[in-house]
């Protein structure tokens, strides 16, 4: 049987349905028309125009994030795709799976300097796992197959494929392959039998051992399975900022995040360790402080699926490529057989952790008269009993989200880690609600991040996408402000936001809910209301302006030399200027 | 310490620009690198040149690898291989230092391929050692141009 021909926009229209896509967010231009009239008719795949190409990346990213799909995202040529480079970067550096399409100018003018053209290949080459320019349309299917499985499997990460505009209109029979094979392409899923042995075996002889779980845990869904790691083992776990909710953040083996803003006793725990078992994480420079003083007496397993990650850092005894949860479901059996009185060989470690715990809880100092963010958190966390999806901006807001409120659950939070990217909370938001409709989703933001995105209130509010955004406003680029404030010299260059909009009222301007809380007795009844609505809220929780992230490591210190809030100074000593 | 990698990869467009941009992208160095096709029209192969720490270079080693258009990475230090680089040499040769530029080329057993009235271009191939000792003793005569191919490498059986 012969098919008939059909064009690369019907094309890829099939291609998404057979990846089994529900949402597209995507936003027109000229050499993508025909797609967008392709998608007018179809009723398979739910259609979200964001009002910025950034915004509606990141809410691909929030999509992914949130529900372990591909979010797939549709952009035109030239500043449409220019526009969607902050938002790969930022998938790339977490390795969030999304293959986004931007559209090219037709083949013929390629290389002219064309109306809206940009060589978006060449520009996102080191931002994306893999870039395709489709030159046929008798390509364009197996290779948007290819795309899909780029980026899921692996190390995920963003695939970009750009389709110049005859590509599009062309027509070819289409087929769907059923499965890829790239012979240059092959990731290691299952680890080293010799290497896990190795690893139960050092686990077994450490006296002091501590587990550290990143976002790996998180996008091979291995939750369960380090869960179970901790408890045979009976060995306490910190995780990364990308690795909250892999293990669960009230569990008695917790210690929380560790690294520049993590907890002391996570810090401590590491610093003096015997062991670290790296789970999916990679040593990230905000995690090892000075890489020179980083556990110096500690042996180092490190499992990841991406072997550039072993040994980039730091050195490593036992390295184990594979998918966590395939190598942690080995390392468990072998735990199984070994039979170690765990708990009585623990017992001394977990006290000592617990005096850490007791000297530096983490803790602000509450005051009646004005809001402390901590605490905006705090009820926060109270009031959806932990089960809202949390999704952040970046700055110290991001810092106090991710220190109190406490995630048992996978995938319930959604922040830009390794890139870093303010603006990125709102949309990704938005993105994680339309994936979750029924789920309470939460953008905890600052008034300088949300103001890097604030144009998607159009889109959450149109398409009713009731997102609740908890704005801890303190007027200031708060985390810029606090290294100005500790490192140099109270000089206050560039952080004054003083002519911060009116929330309540651009909330309002778009067709959302503002609301807004000065004293915290009034941070309950605002978070409350905002809960019921079943519209978008922007909720503005006018905040103390000094209030600074604590416990810190300073950049150039080693992670056990924390300092800490006023009054609890660890050592007095004047902190040097960092360049 | 120096390093030859040999990286086979496939004959598509931007692969050149993936490994290069690699490179300068993690700051890693390339003292040359060469790409030619292979017996199989779908594949080629580079021959990279780069120092480094043994640190540094598990890495480029690793990264390369990770690239998807990347089939198979060899670092040639581990192997027994050949390795040979073309240098084209013009040099001054007015009539009182001609027959002195041929006997260095025959000492290197270069080949003369192009000559004027006041200059000989040589072709020489060898190791990087040749080609320099050669440079050497034709520099007092005058060198007006030198183009080299960068080395290429081969595993011996």
């Amino acid at each position: 049987m012969s098919n008939k021909e059909i064009t690369g926009a019907e094309i890829l229209l099939e291609c998404l349905k057979k990846e089994k896509i529900d949402t597209l967010f995507c936003y027109p231009g000229g050499v993508v028309l025909k797609i967008f009239d392709v998608l007018y008719e179809q009723k398979d795949i739910r259609v979200i125009l964001p009002r910025h190409e950034q915004g509606g990346v990141h809410m691909a990213d929030g999509y992914a994030r949130s529900t372990g799909k591909v979010g797939v995202a549709l952009v035109t040529s030239g500043p449409g795709a220019t526009n969607v480079v902050t938002a790969l970067t930022t998938a790339y550096m977490d390795s969030i799976p999304l293959v986004v399409f931007t559209g090219q100018v037709p083949t013929a003018l390629i290389g002219n300097d064309a109306f809206q053209e940009a060589d978006i290949v060449g520009i996102t080459r080191p931002c994306t796992k893999y870039n395709i320019l489709v030159k046929d349309v008798k390509d364009l299917a197996q290779l948007i197959k290819e795309a899909f499985y780029i980026a899921s499997t692996g190390r995920p990460g963003p695939v970009l494929v750009d389709l110049p505009r005859d590509v599009v209109t062309n027509k070819a029979e289409f087929h769907y392959p059923d499965k890829v094979e790239i012979r240059s392409y092959n990731p290691t899923v299952y680890g080293n039998k010799w290497q896990i042995k190795q690893a139960a075996e050092a686990i077994s002889k450490a006296k002091k051992p501590v587990a550290y779980i990143g976002g790996g845990v998180i996008l091979s869904n291995a939750a369960s399975e380090v869960l179970e790691f901790a408890e045979i083992t009976k060995i306490p776990v910190t995780h990364t900022l990308m690795g909250i909710g892999g293990f669960p953040g009230t569990h008695p083996l917790s210690l929380g995040m560790l690294g520049m803003h993590g907890t002391y006793y996570a810090n401590m725990s590491i610093h003096n360790s015997d062991l670290i078992v790296a789970i999916g994480a990679r040593f990230d420079d905000r995690v090892t402080g000075k890489v020179e003083g980083f556990a110096p007496e500690a042996k180092i397993i490190h499992i990841d699926v991406d072997p550039t990650s072993i040994r980039k850092n730091v050195r490593v005894d036992i390295p184990i490529v594979g998918d966590v949860k395939h190598v942690l479901v080995e390392l468990n059996k072998e735990l199984q057989h070994i039979k170690e009185p765990w708990e009585a060989i623990r017992k001394s470690w977990l006290k000592q952790i617990d005096t850490w715990r007791e000297e530096h809880p983490l803790t602000y100092e509450y005051v009646e008269d004005v809001i402390k963010p901590q605490f905006v958190v705090q009820k926060l966390y109270e009031i959806t009993h932990g089960n809202a999806i949390v999704v952040t901006d970046v700055g110290q807001h991001q810092m106090w989200a991710a220190q109190y409120y406490k995630f048992d659950r996978p995938r319930n939070w959604c922040t830009s880690g390794g890139l870093g990217t303010m603006g990125y909370g709102f949309p990704a938001a938005i993105g994680a609600k339309v994936a979750h409709p029924d789920r309470e989703v939460f953008s905890i933001s600052g008034d300088g991040s949300i103001q890097m995105n604030i144009q998607e209130l159009a889109t959450s509010v149109e398409n009713n996408i009731p997102v609740k955004v908890a704005i801890l406003n303190n007027r200031y680029l708060g985390m810029v402000r606090q290294w100005q404030e500790l490192f140099y010299a109270e000089r206050y260059s560039s952080v004054d936001l003083g002519s911060t909009p009116d929330f309540v009222k651009l909330a309002e301007a778009y067709g959302a809910i503002g609301l807004r809380a000065v004293k915290p007795t009034e941070v309950e009844p605002v978070l409350k209301e905002a809960l019921k609505a079943k519209r978008t809220v922007f909720m503005d929780f006018v905040t103390a302006r000094y209030e600074k992230v604590y416990p810190m490591v300073p950049a150039g210190a080693s992670i056990h030399e924390m300092i800490f809030g006023e009054g609890k100074k660890k050592e007095e000593k004047k902190l040097k200027v960092v360049k | 310490m120096k390093h030859i990698i040999s990286v086979q990869v496939e004959n598509k467009f931007g692969v050149l620009s993936r490994v290069s941009g690699l490179f300068s992208g993690r700051g890693f160095n390339i003292e040359t690198i060469s790409v030619g096709p292979t017996l199989d029209p779908s594949i080629s192969m580079m021959t990279i040149v780069t120092t480094g720490d043994d640190r540094i270079l598990e890495q480029i080693l690793k990264q390369l690898n990770k690239l998807i258009d990347v089939i198979k990475v060899t670092d040639l230090a581990e192997k027994e291989f050949v390795e040979r680089e073309m240098c084209l040499i013009k040099v001054n040769a007015p009539s009182e230092h001609r027959a002195e530029a041929l006997r260095i080329a025959d000492i290197f057993r270069a080949r003369v391929v192009d000559s004027s009235q006041k200059s000989y271009t040589f072709q020489v191939t060898g190791d990087e050692k040749k080609i320099l000792a050669m440079l050497e003793l034709l520099r007092p005569i005058g060198i007006k141009e030198i183009v080299r191919t960068g080395k290429v490498a081969i595993t011996r059986e």
